[in-house]
């Protein structure tokens, strides 16, 4: 029994070249470990920018006078004159943002039970779940195209009830997405147990299922008011703005983004102030729903 | 799936079968108002549009017209497009490769203690609305992109043959093409960056472990490992962060500089569709040919970035099938 020796497959040992190679190998790796490393940082580098900025010039425009006052003009940096602040706003985006979520989350929550529930796997459900994660990504402005075609045109006007509408199906796609996952995550045998018992289907569903599945189904309506906080593209096109307290839905309605974007671009540095302390009190909003949002599905999980 | 089949068959007159019907009703019928709603977007987009098709005819996508004089009408759409598809791509360029370093960060390079709060500081930046970066970018970013950026690499670059033009601009506004695509990056390396990271996790740990116990350094198991098997859903996430910054609106309406003419440089002034809309639309009259050359554009952002995020769709689909 004599083994064979394939002395051609061995490798030629060389330990400078060994060593070369290696020394690349390492130097590449620690090249990509500080690409990353910095990518991270530039990355976090932004948020802290855009926070710092917020919250150091928002506080410089921020006064009581920001809750309690409607749109004034430019004060020209006279001190007597009353300067304006952005309840008008205020109270607009509260409004739209409600009857947006009410609209907009039965009709996701019955989606989004649709396809958990009862479409899985068939073509149609796999068709509104398509149409619905395009609707999620697709671009906010050519909804407000949309509903200045299908509302504002025949109404004759902007309208808080268009802006309102717009958001309604901003909403819908990320109820849809959200309630689809949570129904998806809950054990088959939970249904089959509450079927077994003698109760039909949409009592399953309204009493057991969502009721198991409801912090991330809050968590969905919760994220859904974050994203249409901010969206102002669409409103541009359909409530379109207002410089009084104004809570007729047949006219023009007034915004906090909406508000922002006018004021921002005025060049005025007395309303960009006050701009940049809207801009403060939107993103707080924003960022307080997510990480709630957040919260409520990890004390869950 | 077999519940719903068990439950059909044998439950014959039971008190929940008005109920049952009712509600399977309702939910079927959103169901297909969410598809109807589609169909409706895109037909009244199409229909808004249509008499300036009919005006202009094909020439309407490559004509660089915008003329609002009455009586001498005339716009075209190769401008907004070219601005859309241009600073959309850049911004791609600049945060797919951040967006990867991120993703590899948050996977294989942080201590699990830091994974998380970097993770969810990522994801905040997701949530920050698109006019707060309007803002920033406008009153943050353009200065120092006017002050440093496009100085100097105007005097490095400017005066190499053939490409130097692109850097050189008699634009010193800081509101430019440069700028729409450096703040489009920012806004959609988040959205990449957790798509990266969200696939890259779902490697199976053996293969990377196996690579490791060759001997492989962290960059190869990466590119021998861990980029193939991921390949498809990593340009799906690519492609769903273009859907995203092709139809951005606020964000680039604050920093583009809203010019309607032809860029030759990176840092002149240019518009896109979703922001020639939000400026000009508001303030044009109803019925006019100009809302309908704005409706028509909006019809060919639809078309552009639904070809996109389906493709982008249907290739994270396999992510979770497998």
């Amino acid at each position: 029994m004599s083994t064979t020796t394939l002395p051609a497959l061995t490798p030629v040992k060389d330990a400078g070249v060994a060593a070369s190679l290696g020394r690349r190998r390492k130097r590449l790796d620690a090249l990509l470990r500080w690409f990353c490393i910095g990518a991270t940082a530039l990355a976090l580098l932004f948020l802290a920018s855009i926070l710092l900025t917020l919250v150091l010039r928002g506080l410089e425009g921020l006064s009581w006078a920001t809750f309690t006052r409607e749109f004034q003009p430019t004060t020209y940096g006279d001190p007597e004159a009353p300067t304006g602040g952005l309840l008008h706003a205020i109270i607009g985006s509260l409004i739209q943002t409600a009857i947006a979520t009410a609209v907009g989350t039965p009709i996701g929550l019955l989606v989004g039970t649709y396809l958990a529930e009862y479409a899985r796997g068939s073509l149609l459900g796999n068709a509104v779940r398509f149409v619905s994660d395009v609707l999620l990504s697709a671009p906010s402005i050519l909804i407000g195209l949309f509903i200045y075609q299908l509302v504002v045109l025949p109404m004759g006007g902007f309208s808080g009830i268009a802006g309102a509408l717009a958001l309604a199906i901003i909403v819908i796609p990320v109820v849809v997405r959200t309630t689809e996952d949570m129904l998806q995550l809950l054990p088959n045998t939970l249904r089959e147990a509450v079927v077994g018992l003698g109760a039909p289907k949409w009592k399953m569903i309204t009493l057991v299922a969502y009721r198991a599945a409801l912090p991330g189904i809050v968590t969905g309506i919760l994220l859904a008011v974050a994203r249409i906080a901010g969206e102002t593209a669409p409103l541009l096109l359909t409530s379109f703005g207002n410089s009084v307290l104004s809570t007729d839905l047949a006219r023009s309605m007034a915004s906090l983004p909406i508000a922002i974007y006018q004021q921002a671009n005025s060049g005025f540095p007395d309303l960009i102030a006050i701009a940049w302390a809207g801009a403060l009190i939107v993103t707080a909003g924003v960022l307080i729903l997510n990480i709630v949002a957040r919260f409520a599905v990890r004390s869950r999980s | 799936m077999s519940h719903a089949t068990t439950l059909a068959a044998p439950a014959r007159r039971r008190a929940g079968d008005g109920g049952d019907r009712l509600f399977a009703g309702l939910c079927l019928g959103a169901g297909i108002l969410v598809l109807l709603l589609l169909g409706a977007i895109i037909l009244t987009l199409f229909l808004g549009g249509l008499p300036a098709f009919r005006a202009f005819g094909a020439e309407f996508l490559w004509s660089t017209a915008w003329s609002p004089v009455e009586g001498r009408e005339k716009y075209g759409a190769l401008v907004p497009i070219f601005g859309t598809v241009v600073s959309a791509v850049l911004a791609i360029l600049v945060a797919v490769p951040l967006a990867f370093g991120v993703a590899f960060f948050l996977t294989e390079l942080a201590p699990p203690w830091l994974r998380r709060p970097v993770g969810t500081a990522i994801e905040l930046l997701a949530a920050i609305p698109s006019i707060i970066y309007g803002m920033w970018g406008l009153f943050v970013l353009v200065p120092l992109v006017q002050q440093y950026i496009q100085l100097t690499l105007g005097d490095a670059l400017g005066a190499i043959p053939l490409v130097g033009f692109l850097f050189a601009s008699n634009s010193f506004a800081g509101t430019s093409l440069f700028s729409a695509a450096l703040v489009l990056a920012i806004m959609i390396l988040p959205f990449i960056a957790a798509t990266m990271r969200d696939v890259f996790g779902q490697v199976p740990a053996v293969y990377k472990e196996s690579a490791y116990g060759l001997g492989c350094t962290r960059w190869e198991v990466m590119r021998g490992v861990v980029l193939p098997y991921t390949r498809v859903s990593v340009v799906g996430g690519i492609m769903l962060g273009l859907g995203r910054a092709l139809g951005e609106t606020m964000a680039v309406t604050f920093v583009i500089g809203n010019a309607n003419r032809l860029p030759t440089s990176l840092f002149d002034p240019s518009t896109t569709i979703a922001s020639i809309v939000a400026m000009e639309f508001p303030e044009s009259l109803m019925g006019s040919l100009k809302q309908s050359s704005l409706l028509a554009l909006g019809f060919l952002l639809f078309v552009i970035s639904f070809i996109v995020l389906a493709i982008s769709r249907l290739l994270l689909r396999s992510r979770l099938k497998g």
